[in-house]
């Protein structure tokens, strides 16, 4: 799971990061910092398990006031 | 009757920390506190409770994300829904915000470091039943202590607030860019208030001022009242 913070919330440790790259020389631009989360989850199909992982961020992963989601499966 | 002491909760979480300054102020102001641990299905027979300040669960993923969780959180859900006086300081604060006990969420400060220090903050709203010994306008010194104590709900939700007079408390020098100076905002009941502020930390003049006191007190009464409605 990738949890980051949504578009114009302000994000002030990707700010920190930002200003921190650019003292570096790096001439970089906006920078937001989010979250990943490594899961591992036995599930029967791919849907299954994709429905399950969407109701533990909306739950708990992330907080739909300011945090969007997105969700990669791997198979094992 | 009307001056027995109330039974007031301050439930404990794994990291909270201001669980006893809280229980000593509510104590010092007229209540028994009771300390009632997290894993607690059901409160004891209190008539107020105190989510009280600290870092339950070491403030992991966001704050208060994990301890909303808790059991005793369940029981002070229905506890605020019946009506009962519930108020959240710092930690607490937070966690009813994840709980949606109370609207928006708590991020972390503008300036990315920890605060600690005296506020100033005005009362926006004196009918709530947190804030009934406050009067509108009134400017209250009650210290901060917080790295993520920036409140915030968009534009949308905020306008809805104003509109229903849920913003209690603004800064009038906002330390952490919460969003139009929010220091504390209450449910549309007006039984559930939360606020970055330690008015426990502010309850005498020895401890620099005693304005937290007209938060508290107003939870004392509330907890009487309700204590009373009950019999």
């Amino acid at each position: 799971m990738l949890v980051r913070p949504k578009a114009g919330i302000l994000d002030p440790q990707g700010q920190a990061v930002e200003g921190s790259l650019r003292q570096l020389g790096f001439a970089v631009g906006e920078a937001r910092v989010g979250r990943v989360v490594d899961l591992e989850l036995e599930a029967t199909d791919a849907a299954s398990a994709r429905a399950d992982v969407e109701r533990m961020c909306e739950q708990l992963l992330a907080n739909p006031l300011i945090e969007s989601f997105e969700i990669e499966l791997e198979g094992a | 009757m009307s001056e027995r002491r109330p039974q007031v909760a301050v439930i404990v979480f794994p990291g909270s920390n201001d669980d006893r300054d809280a229980a000593w102020a509510l104590h010092a102001l007229g209540a028994d506190p009771v300390l009632v641990w997290h894993g607690e299905q059901e409160l004891p027979d209190v008539a107020g409770v105190i989510l009280p300040g600290g870092f339950s669960y070491g403030d992991y993923l966001r704050c208060g994300a994990i301890a909303r969780f808790a059991p005793a959180m369940d029981a002070v859900g229905r506890f605020a829904a019946a009506g009962g006086p519930v108020l959240g300081i710092c930690n607490g604060f937070q966690i009813l915000c994840e709980a949606g006990l109370l609207p928006g969420v708590l991020r972390p400060n503008r300036s990315l470091e920890f605060i600690c220090r005296d506020a100033r903050v005005r009362v926006e709203n004196a009918d709530t039943k947190l804030t009934s010994r406050c009067t509108v306008g009134q400017n209250l010194t009650i210290p901060v202590k917080h790295g993520e104590g920036a409140w915030f709900a968009d534009d949308d939700l905020y306008a809805e607030l104003v509109a229903l007079d849920q913003i209690v408390l603004r800064y009038e020098d906002n330390p952490n860019g919460s969003v139009h100076d929010v220091a504390g905002v209450c449910n549309r009941e007006g039984n559930v208030l939360g606020l970055m502020p330690h008015p426990e930390h502010a309850v005498d003049p020895l401890l620099g001022s005693a304005d937290g006191t007209f938060v508290l007190a107003s939870l004392i009464d509330a907890a009487r009242e309700w204590a009373q409605a009950l019999v």
